[in-house]
């Protein structure tokens, strides 16, 4: 007897514009299994799993739900087809409690019998092992509690098939594991998944099968026991990377920022940093790891100048071997003095770039003081903008399209390049590879890598430990705004790092 | 103690005209309109009801009170609806800019109501000569019995009907905004309308139907100073600012319909306040009516230093929302 398939695609095609997202796409997900969606940014593999979610409508090929051709034209149509989707970006609403977002838009009689809402989700979350107060207001939450309401949203819509958009992005690895244990649990309740994600090691350990997009058309699908990362890798890409970060023994090393004991609040009052101290020298890379929000942003801007300090001194050793008290200077002035910071925000543009104006205009944004003369000069920054295009790989119709205009990898790319291209003596970059694909990111590896050769000092925010590990020479560890230890790379691994940023680790320097 | 007594029953008085139009404005924004055009509204509301009475009471000889209430309750109500579809089919179909709309639907609302109001004077012989006084009194008759009562009849009972509705209104939109499904949404839609959207609610259904319910509502407002207020007649510009004391009332209110209750018993009283002020002079009058716009200033001040989640705005007041843009 042949088994229904939770989904069919038959050769579905989605065009925006004279742009093919998706080209001819088949694929099945089997009723009770967990499939992954791999693929390099632009292959289209959000896009498809839109399709099913109601937001886009193909203009092409046939969808079949359990068996049945359906036609899917908005998100309603997709919830009573049984399917669940869990977004990149949490579709929550922050000021309702957890319960309130999870009956949002449902059915049911007028006035909400909270009290009976809740005794549902309770039912649902103790059969799966989730944790959660559905009580507690979205704001209040953290990224992994965030995105078990998502979780319940869609199973409280009976829900029985689930596609997940790169949930462990935002995870610490604890959390992750808990996350996977509860989609294996869901596994065994007959529930079908599809988890899209770029991390290689996690569709190998979690899923049943592995399909595979590149460029909006459909390569192929393995079974997760014949499939290997380097044999992944080989498929997406279209041709054999190496996936080795060319690590060199950091040379010549000297102190070239010292931060020490520093203090700092939020808005709200709180504090973000406390009494932080630690040493980046030249010619090393040094690591910045942490869950999200535990003081990294602040920690780079502190130095940049960017953040005001309630207490404590950050130097900066200068190549002449002079040491000047960054605290006492303008962010303008730290600028000049060579210590740049790179950030890269979650929505990518909110900071650094303009998303209207064009390349030319945004390499301007740093150098528009260049010069006496009253008009700006517009050649220069043109040259660089032409080069970083070229050298990064940058995908753009031209130098004068608008910024937003270009995808994600690409903004970025324009941004951490712009960066280097002002030959840094300190290098600051936060989450430069944040949702970029593996090559692009491997582009910005080497740049990074090359600004240590060069005898600079980078600091880098990155939230895979996987890249950090084999990156950088130290790792800092962030907890909740206080550093928990900078241990070796070479020699630590992701349990220990694990262990420091959840605060469970006895604290360890290993700071000679 | 009588002195009291009036200037508490004058500031109700004049409260209720604005607590209308914060209430319908509270509603409007909860769906992320920010429907600027509600002081227009408001004039446009209080013209039509008045105009609907006038020529009921010009053309039947003996005019029944209930009638004419009936008719210019209509009128005002589909008028100030058609208003906020103006500003809503503006807005929410055609995507223009919600400042720049709402702005140009109060120039035209209270040009509206100066032109008719104009043209029913004339008709009546005169300016000031308007008078519906079958239908006014119907809006004015107050609490039978109970207004009897000293004191307590005065301060609770001696108001029309429309008083008494509003704080219902309000009351009961709080009610709906807190525990229903369908308040819920709404304020999911002003929060976040693509969220709203992935839910599958219906935003624009939520949008236009909130931005037309709200601006119905604070037409009453007009109807009510025009009816209850002035006893059914019209001046041109008499309605004043009352309208963007309405909108500031909403941020006064926190967005809760049931602050803008109390909210507006103090603006009226603040408003009115110079009249019972001995010894002021018309430079420090005017001083005084300053006072309502300041206590908004200090309220909000307040609100946003204590950063409290619950007391902000709807998060994407004023944004036109599109679905492919991602």
């Amino acid at each position: 007897m042949e088994q229904v398939n939770a989904i069919e695609l038959k050769h579905v095609t989605k065009r925006f514009g004279e742009v093919t997202a998706n080209d001819n796409v088949s694929l099945t997900l089997k009723k009770g299994e967990i499939l992954s969606i791999l693929g390099e940014n632009g292959s289209g593999k959000t896009t498809l799993m839109n399709m099913l979610s109601g937001i886009y409508f193909p203009d092409e090929g046939e969808i079949r739900i359990n068996g049945n051709a359906v036609t899917i034209r908005s998100p309603k149509d997709s919830f009573s087809l049984g399917i669940g989707m869990i977004h990149q970006h949490f579709k929550l609403i922050n000021i309702l409690t957890a319960a309130e977002n999870i009956i949002l838009g449902l059915p049911g009689e007028k006035k909400i019998k909270m009290p009976q809402v809740v005794e549902e989700i309770n039912a649902l979350t103790r059969k799966y092992g989730f944790d959660l107060n559905p009580m507690q207001k979205i704001y209040d939450m953290s990224v992994s509690q965030k995105q078990t309401v998502e979780i319940i949203k869609v199973l409280y819509r009976g829900a029985d098939i689930l596609i997940l958009d790169e949930p462990t992005a935002v995870l610490t690895p604890h959390e992750t594991t808990k996350l996977f244990q509860v989609l294996k649990n869901m596994k065994e309740d007959g529930k079908s998944i599809i988890i899209i994600t770029h991390k290689l090691n996690e569709v190998l350990e979690l899923s049943d099968r592995i399909s595979v997009l590149r460029k909006g058309t459909y390569i192929n699908t393995v079974e997760t026991k014949d499939a290997t990362v380097e044999s992944l890798t080989e498929m997406m890409v279209g041709e054999k990377v190496s996936l080795d970060i060319k690590r060199t023994k950091p040379t010549n090393q000297k102190k070239r920022i010292e931060v020490c004991n520093i203090n700092c609040r939020n808005k709200e009052g709180l504090p973000v940093l406390t009494d932080a101290s630690f040493i980046a020298y030249s010619g090393e890379i040094l690591g910045v790891a942490g869950i999200s929000g535990s003081g990294q942003k602040e920690l780079l801007e502190s130095i940049a100048g960017l953040q005001k300090l309630e207490s404590g001194q950050i130097f900066y050793h200068t190549p002449e071997e002079t040491i000047e008290d960054l605290t006492k200077l303008s962010a303008d002035v730290i600028k000049e003095k060579g210590v740049r910071l790179a950030f890269v925000p979650e929505d990518r543009l909110g900071m650094g770039l303009v998303g209207s104006m064009d390349l030319t205009d945004n390499m301007m944004i740093r150098s528009y003081k260049d010069g006496r003369s009253f008009l700006v000069d517009r050649k220069k920054p043109r040259k660089l903008a032409s080069k970083i295009v070229e050298q990064l790989k940058v995908v753009t119709p031209k130098l004068e399209t608008p910024v937003r205009r270009l995808s994600g990898g690409n903004v970025q790319k324009v941004l951490v390049g712009r960066e280097i291209a002002l030959n840094p003596t300190v290098l600051m970059v936060a989450y430069p590879v944040r949702g970029l694909d593996i090559n692009s990111s491997y582009t910005i590896y080497n740049l990074l890598n090359e600004e240590k050769k060069k005898g600079h000092a980078v600091i880098c925010v990155i939230e895979d430990l996987d890249v950090l590990l084999e990156l950088c020479d130290r790792i800092l560890v962030l907890n909740s705004g206080k550093i928990t230890g900078v241990v070796d790379a070479r020699s630590t691994n992701k349990e220990e790092l694990g262990l420091l940023m959840t605060g469970t680790g006895e604290e360890k320097h290993k700071d000679e | 103690m009588d002195l009291l007594l009036t200037f508490i029953q004058k500031a109700i008085g004049q409260g209720i005209a604005i607590l209308f139009g914060a209430t319908g404005e509270i509603v409007t924004e909860k769906s992320g309109n920010l429907n600027l055009g509600i002081p227009g509204i408001m004039y446009m509301g209080g013209i039509s009801g008045l105009m609907g009475a006038f020529f009921y009471e010009k053309n039947v000889a003996n005019p029944i009170p209930l009638i004419g209430l009936f008719i210019s309750f209509l009128m005002t109500f589909i008028v100030s609806a058609l208003g906020g579809f103006i500003y809503s089919f503006l807005t929410i179909t055609l995507r223009a800019n919600q400042n720049v709309v709402g702005l140009a639907l109060t120039t035209f609302g209270v040009g509206f109501g100066n032109f008719f109001g104009g043209s029913i004077s004339k008709l009546a012989g005169g300016v000031g000569q308007i008078s519906v006084k079958t239908t006014a009194a119907a809006f004015r008759a107050s609490v039978p019995v109970l207004n009897k009562i000293p004191i307590i009849g005065d301060l609770l009972f001696s108001y029309g009907f429309l008083t008494y509705l509003a704080i219902i209104i309000s009351l009961s939109m709080t009610y709906f905004l807190k525990h229903t499904r369908k308040g819920l949404n709404l304020r999911a839609v002003g929060e976040d309308p693509a969220t709203a959207d992935a839910a599958g609610i219906n935003v624009t259904r939520y949008k236009y139907s909130a931005t037309v319910m709200g601006a119905a509502i604070a037409g009453l407002g007009g109807l009510y100073f025009v009816m209850e207020y002035y006893g059914g007649t019209w001046s041109n510009n008499g309605f004043g600012d009352r309208g963007w004391l309405a909108i500031a009332l909403v941020i006064l209110a926190l967005w809760n319909p049931n602050n803008a209750i109390w909210g507006s018993f103090l603006f009226g009283g603040l408003y009115i306040l110079y009249i019972y002020l001995p010894g002021l002079t018309r430079a420090t009058q005017e001083l005084c009516k300053m006072l309502p716009y300041l206590v908004t200033i200090v309220v909000l001040i307040i609100s946003s230093k204590r950063n409290k989640h619950e007391s902000q705005p709807p998060s994407s007041l004023g944004k036109a929302y599109f679905r492919e843009e991602r």
